[in-house]
């Protein structure tokens, strides 16, 4: 008895896992399979790749740049670092209709918003709107952090600081005449930096909550008053400052501007002539940066995007021509174990 | 662990005092006042290493010492100190995990070792103190104490055997515990002690503790009042040892001379030296090279960014000021900085995971080693056993088997198949048609039925009885009534051999037919039972006198006076008795080789003869010799013999001198038979082993002519092998000096085997060449020494390289007349040759413990020669058969899988890595990471983890069915084929590849970064995001498109660890972590998931990355037999190797006088 019991013990478990004997699927990628499978991806790609090819042509985009280098360019004048509250008027002409919803970006290069020092240099509480942040920033924000009068810096650190402050005004020129373009400056940003991410101290008015800070150095005026037209868009939740607080991912980059939907340039900006005001006060020259404004309508893809459709095309032709290859391979030398 | 090794060392300084001296219940000699007693460890054992107070520090220093622990300690120590991109926790995280893992188990261990040593130390014993029995903890025995232990009771410390309840002075012990050899063995008392101990005044001299349990040497002064001090000798038969138990005796007394830690199994518990594995040796080159791309990468990064920096604007941009302390920073301190914040942010191309995982992979996988049921031996009952996961893959790699031959390839299992007795030959018949149950067969030697004379046949089976160690089995209740023992069996170390039910029928007198004798050997008990069946019955041991049963029912008593032992140098044994009448005689039994020489030289031809046929069918033969020995004749032996056994000092030679001396002059009576069946399966084992290219070596101490039987019966030897033979014999061949002629042969060898033999496609025809010629190799113990050990110091040198060369052209090699030691040394010398080729030894005895320990790989077989072998080993098989399953199936399965591991755990940190060193040159080099903080940590803990272990825990590419039926696709893998540079450079390749694609695609596809249908744009967290999801994606499928072999659960892990990634970054995303800084990935990937082109760029990467490997699978198929599934019918066209083996007629039985030591 005892003797069958330890016989029981010491026998191994008969069971399929214990034995390496599971029930497997053993898939074989066998030419039968890869073949038909190739051809059939590759036509999806094709497919797919002209979609994205014809939708990405469809795309206008009309890119300006006005750094201001170049002596011919209007905002010569003001890309001398000591010219102040320096205007200039770009003017251009649209030859045909400019399909709507147009949407207006601004771009930098040789901007390095991903520089780590740089990323790490604010303070999510306090641009949480929590209050205890606002007298004491955080360390991550220095050398933005505290003013020369020890002052605590509200928003702290290097992106805040180096929000881009260009503002532009479009006019239509219809005979002469300057015409308003009206730009819409609302959900420019994400839906979540906005309406979670970013939050004003709930204190009334905003203006209090800023008591005994100073602005960022470089901004000409406090957060509070970052759009004196409307008061919603304020403090943190200023539109313009999530667009910058969401940094690039590269040193070239663009970033979204204003819509064109209102009125009666939704279905676009008609051809035409159009004059650009610029406020320039972003010095970009002294690290060799460049400055554009950029218009560009977009579709389901979103922006313009040759790449994409172009690497669909090449990948599916590939897995055509891959496939051609094996069936001719396979006719030739008859794969062994096809049978 | 350290307090070991300190006692190792103060033993070793107190050897230097040779002996230490003991006062027998601490009472000092009287006359010997300036005796100090000196001062003995006490009786604790301490296995544990830690203490509850050094637990951490020690232990963290013990895990710390392992070189990668160290090094992610010091990544971690700079991402602390230095303001580094990564946060420590990234490093940290994994890292505390691992120590922590590690700790629990360590202390849990350790906990145990704490609860066994304190079972140990708090254990009650009595303590005779002044005549009264005292109880006391086993931990406050002290050396000198006299103790009392039961029956069944353990041995508390090593005692000295004063007094036993049996008569005879001796008492039973079994040393399973120690050397896992169950049956009893006799301890005597020391002489003429007195009965009272409390009277007893005596001091024990003995030699500092050493660890060898088979040698003691002591001498005991008895002091008695008015009179001599008397002295006796102890040795090994009067010690008892800590951890063996009493049997059969219901109490002794015994005094205690190594105590706690000095005891001799303390001083054996030590681990085995650590092997390595190959595949280990792989990853550490590997490892190197990734430290090198690792400091490489970083050294150009730094580089790259001071050159960046010296153009004007770009050092610190108007945007981005630096703080006052930077400026202030030495640049040169600076560039440091730099350099290690750039190691830390590339560290993960070496994540601490691989080791865990490779951890996890052997220590799971090996269980499937302990489950399978085919290794589960029903007679023995056991399956087989794993002593260490580390070498699981190194089975798959083997190159050279070195195979014992007895218990190994033959079974010892031994049966008396017949004998000869002044040279006529007796075969035993069942049937009882000789009244005798003796029968005559005609053999060769007498045509005419011839009969010896009655007397020498008694004579010779008088011997029989006599000579030998055997006990009978004693049942405890029914003492000593001879009547009773029916129903006993046979005890050859604890495996009940069923064997003499069988073979009872005919013997004298009927009702004792079944009896059970306990012996070391089997050979013994095979010879005491032939014997039984011829008439003669040995009942046992009353005393020190051996009774046994005659043909004519009579009872005689023959006193043992000396036990000359066995001995594998002597390679004999004699007993000397004293009958009845007054006669003192010797028996000897022993190999012919050492028996012939001693013998009168007339009667040896007769018997030769007969020796020789036994021989060459394949029977292990002995001889038997006996002399008469005179009065003065024995005087002078007897004290020869006391003499040496009191010598403190070269005991063991002495006692051989007094041996050889006794052991001369004697008569040949005649010699047995006994056969040692092929163990199962044997020769498909072997030709497996062969088709798989491994060479087969068999080292054995048996004659050349049983081995070589044995090798043919194996099939070792083909018949059209040609067999180069380098022994004495053919030393002697040609008449001249053995050197010279050892010169001429191994040169006419050499050019035979090594330059006329076509040359051998590495690889895949490698050691396969039926075709062509076979070579088989024989060469002997003394021969190789003379090969080994050359006199001239050139020639010695030459003669190896020659001798490996020639070896290394034959299919098999044959090693006969080998000791333990020059095993070992054959085996060393192979490991040690061109191309360190992998090694295994298998073996079942105490003898093949030097060369497993010494190969790669050692196998013990649980056979019947005692556990020594499977403790020493690292894997025990119950059977030989076994091996082919273990090698060919497991071990290859397990090298393909840890080699998959290996490279793939390479592959997945280096497309992992390569885009965030790319992204470097869009950051200006400011060590920005690409990938949130979590991505960074989870990578290797979570999201790619688990895949990989189900993968490395239950990938058959090939079925086990097919790998065991196809032995040559064992060659697929042979020379660590998978973890060579050139798979290791294409992972690298493959690796480089997708780490650009994934970088370089997102990076075109971030030209412009306005990816959504509302024209928002895309930040940098969306950026690594995508790279993220892209890399976790296709390093899984590429796995995926691996596997070969889908059970549930690798669909399980597969999908599963793609859903879990996908769910943990949307709850990552998906909620304002209040302990986070900073909120990087707040629904950044809920937002990529919402634009078309990411989810369009995700997709094409997956394909584009893995598009070539698809390809690579579909042509690289039909070449090569390993890459796809074997269909039965193609795999038939391999294993056929050899019908012409399967149809050759000649199994024969081969046997050999190897014999087993005898205590």
């Amino acid at each position: 008895m005892v003797k069958e019991e330890k016989e029981i013990a010491n026998r191994p478990d008969n069971t399929a896992f214990t034995q390496q004997r599971l029930p497997a699927w053993q898939p074989m990628l066998s030419a039968g399979i890869v073949i038909p499978g190739f051809v059939l991806i590759g036509l999806a790609f094709i497919g797919i790749g002209v979609a994205l090819f014809v939708t990405s042509r469809s795309i206008t985009v009309l890119e300006i740049d006005y750094t201001g280098i170049e002596k011919d360019s209007p905002c010569y004048k003001c890309s001398d670092s000591d010219a102040k509250n320096c205007v200039c008027n770009l003017v251009f002409s649209i030859d045909s209709l400019f399909e709507g919803p147009v949407f207006f970006y601004y771009g930098l290069s040789n901007y390095f918003q991903n520089y780590r020092k740089y990323a790490a240099s604010r303070d999510d509480e306090q641009l949480s709107g929590d209050l205890d942040a606002f007298t004491a920033p955080s360390d991550s924000c220095s050398p933005y952090n505290y003013n020369s009068n020890d002052k605590p810096i509200v928003p702290c650190g290097a992106i805040a600081n180096s929000m881009f402050n260009d503002t532009f005004v479009l006019y239509r020129v219809v005979n002469g005449a300057k015409q308003l373009v009206p730009l819409d400056g609302k959900g420019i940003a994400w839906w979540t930096d906005y309406n979670v991410k970013f939050r004003n101290p709930s204190v009334t008015p905003l203006k209090n909550a800023f008591n005994n800070t100073v602005k960022p150095i470089f901004w000409p005026k406090p957060a509070y008053q970052l759009d004196t037209s409307d008061p919603a868009n304020n403090g943190f939740i200023n539109q313009d400052f999530l667009v910058w607080m969401r940094r690039a991912a590269l040193p070239d980059f663009r970033k979204l501007y204003r819509r064109i939907t209102d009125g009666d340039y939704a279905k676009g900006l008609p051809a035409g002539n159009y004059s650009l005001t610029i406020a320039y006060n972003y010095p970009v020259v002294s690290f060799d940066g460049r400055k554009k404004v950029v218009f560009s309508n977009v579709s389901w893809m979103g922006g313009k995007n040759e790449f994409l459709g172009i690497a669909y095309l090449v990948v599916g032709s590939l897995c055509v021509l891959m496939s051609m290859v094996m069936l001719i391979v396979y006719a030739k030398f008859k794969f062994p174990e096809e049978d | 662990m350290l307090r070991r090794r300190l006692n190792r060392w103060l033993g070793r300084d107190e050897r230097r005092v040779d002996s230490r001296s003991i006062c027998v219940g601490h009472r000092s000699s009287s006359n010997n006042e300036a005796f100090i007693p000196p001062k003995f460890c006490d009786n604790r054992i301490v296995s544990s290493k830690y203490t509850v107070w050094n637990f951490l520090p020690k232990n963290l220093f013990e895990q710390f010492r392992r070189i990668a622990n160290f090094y992610f300690l010091i990544i971690f120590l700079v991402q602390v100190i230095v303001d580094t991109p990564t946060s420590p926790v990234t490093s940290g995280l994994p890292l505390f995990f691992v120590i922590t893992v590690t700790a629990i188990k360590q202390g849990y261990e350790d906990w145990l070792r704490h609860k066994a040593d304190n079972e140990v130390n708090k254990y009650p014993v009595t303590v005779l103190e002044q005549g009264r029995r005292v109880r006391k903890e086993s931990e406050k025995i002290k050396v000198g104490d006299v103790l009392e232990v039961d029956e069944d009771e353990t041995f508390p410390c090593d005692l000295i055997l004063l007094q036993s309840s049996r008569d005879d002075d001796t008492c039973f012990v079994t040393t399973a515990s120690l050397d896992g050899e169950s049956n009893h063995k006799t301890h005597y008392t020391v002489p003429d002690t007195e009965k009272d101990l409390e009277s007893l005044n005596a001091t024990i001299e003995c030699e500092q503790p050493q660890p060898d349990l088979y040698k003691f040497v002591g001498r005991m002064h008895i002091y008695k009042t008015d009179q001599e001090p008397a002295v006796r000798s102890l040795g090994p038969e009067n010690l008892l040892l800590k951890g063996s138990t009493l049997k059969n005796t219901q109490t002794i007394c015994g005094v205690a001379i190594y105590t706690g830690m000095e005891t001799k199994m303390a001083l054996n518990y030590q681990g085995k030296s650590q092997k390595r594995s190959a595949v280990e040796k792989s990853i550490n080159a590997f490892l190197l090279v990734y430290l090198c791309i690792l400091v490489s990468k970083a050294l150009v990064c730094t580089t790259l960014k001071y050159v960046w920096q010296n153009k004007p604007g770009q050092d610190e941009p108007w945007y981005n000021e630096k703080t006052q302390r930077e400026k202030d920073t030495n640049l040169y301190l600076k560039m440091f900085t730099d350099f290690l914040s750039f190691m830390v942010l590339f560290n993960f191309i070496i994540p601490v995971s691989m080791y865990v995982t490779v951890e996890m992979q052997k220590f799971l996988g090996s269980f499937f080693i302990t489950w399978d049921k085919d290794f589960f031996d029903p007679e023995i009952k056991e399956g087989a056993l794993v002593n260490t996961s580390d070498l699981n893959e190194e089975l798959g790699q083997v190159e050279y088997v070195f195979t014992d031959k007895t218990g190994t390839l033959t079974q010892n299992n031994m049966e008396f198949i017949e004998c000869c007795i002044d040279g006529f030959q007796y075969k035993y018949q069942d049937a009882g048609t000789d009244l005798d149950g003796f029968c005559v067969t005609d053999g060769p030697v007498n045509k005419v039925q011839h009969k010896a004379g009655r007397e020498k046949e008694e004579l010779f089976l008088r011997a029989l009885c006599l000579c030998h160690t055997v006990q009978v089995k004693e049942s405890p209740e029914q003492g000593q009534g001879q009547g009773q023992r029916d129903g006993l069996m046979d005890q050859v170390d604890g495996l009940g051999a069923d064997g003499l039910g069988t073979d009872g029928e005919g013997l004298h007198p009927p009702p004792q037919e079944q009896r059970g004798f306990i012996a070391s050997s089997p050979d013994e008990v095979a010879l005491v039972k032939g014997a039984m069946r011829y008439g003669f019955t040995f009942l046992g041991f009353e005393s020190k006198t051996m009774k046994i049963l005659t043909r004519d029912n009579d009872v005689e008593r023959y006193e043992l006076l000396h036990v000359l032992n066995f001995d594998p140098v002597r390679r004999r044994m004699s007993v000397i008795v004293r009958s009845k009448s007054g006669d003192t005689l010797l028996f000897c039994k022993g190999a012919d080789s050492s028996i012939f020489p001693r013998v009168r030289q007339e009667e040896v031809e007769r018997i030769r003869m007969n020796v020789e046929r036994n021989a060459t069918e394949g029977y292990r033969t002995l001889c038997v010799a006996y002399k008469y020995l005179n009065a003065e004749e024995y005087a002078q032996a007897d004290a020869g013999l006391r003499e040496a056994r009191l010598a403190l000092q070269d005991r063991e030679e002495k006692l051989m001198a007094v041996y050889n001396q006794v052991e001369t002059g004697m008569s040949l009576i005649g010699a047995t038979a006994v056969e040692d069946r092929l163990q199962e399966e044997a020769a498909e084992t072997m030709e497996a082993l062969q088709g798989a290219g491994m060479k087969v070596w068999v080292l054995t101490g048996d004659k050349m002519e049983t081995a070589k039987s044995t090798c043919y019966a194996c099939r070792l030897f083909q018949r059209n092998t040609e067999l180069l033979e380098l022994t004495v014999r053919t030393l002697e061949d040609g008449g001249r000096r053995r050197e010279e002629r050892l010169h001429e042969l191994l040169l006419e060898y050499y050019k035979k085997a090594v330059q006329d033999a076509p040359p051998v496609k590495a690889g895949v025809t490698r050691a396969w060449s039926s075709a062509n010629h076979d070579y088989g190799f024989i060469i002997d113990g003394a021969t190789l020494s003379m090969v080994l050990n050359s006199s001239s110091e050139s020639n010695s040198s030459r003669y190896k390289n020659l001798f490996l060369q020639i070896c290394q052209n034959c299919t098999s090699v044959l090693c006969c007349r080998m000791a333990p030691l020059q095993k070992a040394q054959i085996v060393k010398m192979v490991k040690n040759s061109k191309g360190s080729p992998i090694t295994l030894s298998i073996g079942d005895g105490a003898n093949d413990v030097s060369m497993i320990l010494e190969a790669h790989v050692g196998i013990g077989i649980k056979g019947k020669e005692g556990r020594q072998a499977v403790r020493n080993s690292d894997y025990a098989i119950p059977k030989l058969k076994h091996l082919k399953k273990l090698l060919l199936a497991h071990g290859h399965l397990y090298y393909v899988r840890i080699a998959h591991l290996v490279q793939y755990f390479f592959y997945k940190n280096l497309c992992f890595i390569l885009p965030q060193f790319l992204y470097q040159f869009f950051c200006g080099y400011s060590q920005q990471p690409l990938y949130d903080a979590a991505y960074l940590t989870m990578y290797n803990i979570c999201f790619t983890s688990m895949p990989i272990l189900a993968y490395s825990l239950l990938e058959q590419h090939i079925c086990m069915e097919v790998l065991l039926d196809n032995a040559t696709l064992y060659r697929g893998i042979a020379k660590n084929g998978m973890l060579q540079w050139g798979p290791f450079f294409y992972w690298t390749l493959l690796g480089v590849f997708h780490g650009l694609l994934f970088f370089f695609g997102v990076r075109y596809l971030f030209g412009n970064p306005a990816l959504q249908d509302n024209g928002q744009v895309f930040g940098n967290w969306s950026y690594g995001t995508i790279v993220f999801t892209v890399l976790v994606f296709t390093v899984t499928l590429k796995l995926a498109l691996d596997t070969r072999h889908w059970t549930w659960i690798n669909h399980f892990v597969i999908w599963g660890s793609l859903a879990f990634y996908v769910f943990f970054s949307f709850f990552w995303g998906g909620i304002i972590w209040p302990f986070l800084k900073q909120q990087r990935l707040y629904f950044v990937f809920a937002n990529m998931l919402s634009s078309v082109s990411a989810w369009l760029v995700i997709i094409l990467l997956i394909l584009l990355s893995l598009l070539p490997e698809i390809l690579l699978v579909v042509f690289r198929k039909p070449r090569g037999p390993h890459t796809g599934q074997m269909k039965p019918v193609h795999s038939s066209a391999g294993g056929h190797q050899s019908p012409r083996s399967s149809a050759r007629p000649l199994l024969m039985r081969t046997f050999s006088d190897e014999s087993n030591t005898v205590i």
